[in-house]
């Protein structure tokens, strides 16, 4: 892969910021965009756009026609079986409320079980409490080890007879853990659960198959993935979707409306109310060109050599912990002992590099880790190895810098 | 030097504060208020306990975890607000935020050591650590005057 041509497609990586080259190492939070999504959707704005499946005229065919185009390229990424199957939403967290509230809540009841992990982000941790809450449901746990991954002969053990939904990260925000989602799906199903997955952190960073998965319900954000934020994919296998019932209505969903009552539309239209985020579905179909003119095995190749070289980097700064496998996708959460995560991060920032503190929407992980906050740096596959040892050296001279003023 | 301007926000004295703190603990008796805030976007925590005689904070102390920022803010709010008649402490929180803001502030209140936090207003993402000890502050004294108008 070539690094260099590839940042010459992102406008922003080409700043400076606190008078520095900006390193961007916050891509678990937001990815970058291209200058091929960008001008898709600016190229929308300007030439076509209109409402979809509406009007007859001329733009709005085009609006419907490119809209259309970009579901099916998101259901050809993710190798689901219909385009029926893809339900655009507002991101991960619309996904994820929508299976809750809108398949959950109405099959749920006293006794009934829900396991998630302890490395949830609270997208996929809040709305099951909030459904375990109304329904009578026992939100339950799955065991993690000391090095943040799953011991599957544990999740054997924990999945019952009564688990009627699990509900796993595919890969975990904060440790870089890459489930194994797979094989969960398949002792979920062998005790007639059904299987949901956060597939946020995992779909910009790796060949996604949601038929071979055989997950269920499958969520992810298109802001991650160099789309635009706002727009994100509900898929769900169609027997559940033609069974929920609509959590939301109102317009583009309905198939016929009287004084009294309504009838919904087909798939995909009856899961998507309102006039959608159209630029954000086309910026998104974009953002699948571009990655797939890479190669997801290329992305992943390269992403896993980059943060190999960050992990044994950082492993090596005395005062530096390092938190989750040694296995990991693409980001490293870590904490440089006696300087809180946010002092790190301005630090970092003073040199241009951008990264995250806090708790990185895992209260529950954050506990299970016994801290109460992490610096955390994410990549992309548009940063360079130079960038890697920026961060290295940003570090070094943090700690450096705290040790001295004390 | 590393990290040139740095040090503007992270004066010496700070970070003193930061690693002694001031009043830390809590307060517990009939004229005690405690009340909790978190900053929930990054997950600093603070407790701050107010002792209330005659209108005026006898004494006050803190427990919290977070930044340098936010737990130095809270060892020199203590400082700053000790003795102090409960309107003169209005008068102190809303000083205080306003310096760490960046705008014009009353020179002539005196706001100790927590003067040296002034170069957080250069650092508009950093300014919620700096407030929140006040923002509890000001809470406790809400929470006191319910107290008191239920007695």
């Amino acid at each position: 892969m070539d690094i260099q041509s590839i940042r010459q497609d992102f406008p922003i990586l080409k700043q400076q910021v606190n008078g520095h080259n900006l390193v961007y190492l916050d891509n678990s939070a937001t990815s970058q965009k291209p200058v091929s999504v960008i001008q898709t959707m600016v190229n929308y704005y300007e030439t076509y756009n209109s409402n979809v499946h509406r009007g007859v005229h001329t733009l709005g065919t085009i609006a419907t026609d490119r809209y259309e185009e970009a579901r099916e390229k998101i259901r050809r990424f993710i190798n689901a079986s219909s385009e029926k199957e893809i339900i655009y939403t507002t991101g991960t967290t619309q996904s994820l409320n929508l299976i809750a509230y809108g398949y959950g809540l109405a099959r749920l009841s006293e006794g009934d079980e829900i396991v998630i992990t302890p490395m949830e982000h609270h997208a996929n941790l809040i709305p099951w409490q909030q459904v375990a809450k109304k329904t009578g449901a026992v939100l339950r746990y799955f065991p993690m080890e000391a090095d943040g991954t799953l011991d599957l002969a544990k999740v054997r053990k924990t999945i019952t007879n009564q688990t009627k939904i699990v509900s796993v990260t595919e890969v975990s925000n904060v440790l870089g853990t890459v489930n194994p989602v797979k094989e969960i799906a398949k002792i979920a199903h062998e005790h007639g659960a059904i299987m949901v997955v956060d597939g946020a952190q995992s779909t910009p960073h790796m060949t996604v198959d949601v038929q071979d998965l055989d997950a269920d319900f499958f969520a992810f954000s298109g802001h991650k993935m160099l789309g635009p934020t706002g727009i994100g994919i509900l898929y769900g296998k169609q027997e559940f979707l033609e069974a929920m019932e609509p959590v939301e209505t109102g317009g583009e969903m309905i198939d016929e409306v009287g004084f009294q009552s309504a009838t919904w539309a087909e798939l995909p239209w009856k899961l998507e109310a309102g006039t959608p985020h159209i630029a954000g579905a086309i910026g998104l179909g974009a953002a699948i060109d571009y990655l797939q003119s890479i190669g997801m095995d290329a992305i992943q190749h390269y992403e896993e050599q980059i943060t190999a070289k960050a992990y044994d980097m950082l492993s090596e700064i005395e005062g530096v912990t390092l938190y989750g496998p040694s296995e990991r996708s693409g980001l490293i959460s870590f904490n440089i002992e006696g300087v809180h995560p946010h002092d790190v991060s301005t630090a970092l920032d003073s040199e241009g590099i951008a990264v995250r503190a806090g708790h990185h929407c895992a209260q529950p992980l954050m506990s299970c880790l016994k801290c109460e906050s992490t610096v955390r740096a994410s990549f992309y596959f548009y940063n360079s190895e130079d960038e890697i040892e920026a961060l290295a050296k940003g570090i070094k001279e943090t700690k450096e810098f705290f040790g001295h003023v004390v | 030097m590393l990290f040139n301007n740095l040090d503007q926000l992270y004066r010496s004295v700070i970070m003193d504060h930061y690693k002694k703190p001031r009043n830390k603990g809590e307060l517990e008796g009939n004229h005690c208020v405690t009340v909790n805030m978190n900053n929930p976007s990054c997950g600093d925590k603070i407790q701050v306990s107010l002792e209330i005689e005659d209108n005026k904070v006898v004494n006050v102390k803190y427990l919290g975890s977070g930044c340098a920022i936010s737990q130095s803010s809270a060892s020199m709010m203590t400082e700053a607000i000790k003795g102090l008649e409960i309107d003169k402490i209005h008068q102190l929180t809303f000083d205080f935020s306003e310096m760490v803001q960046g705008r014009e502030h009353n020179d002539d209140l005196d706001l100790g050591d927590a003067e040296a936090l002034h170069g957080v207003s250069q650092y508009p993402a950093r300014i919620k650590c700096a407030t929140l000890a006040w923002k509890a502050v000001e809470k406790a004294l809400r929470e006191a005057d319910k107290e008191k108008s239920r007695q």
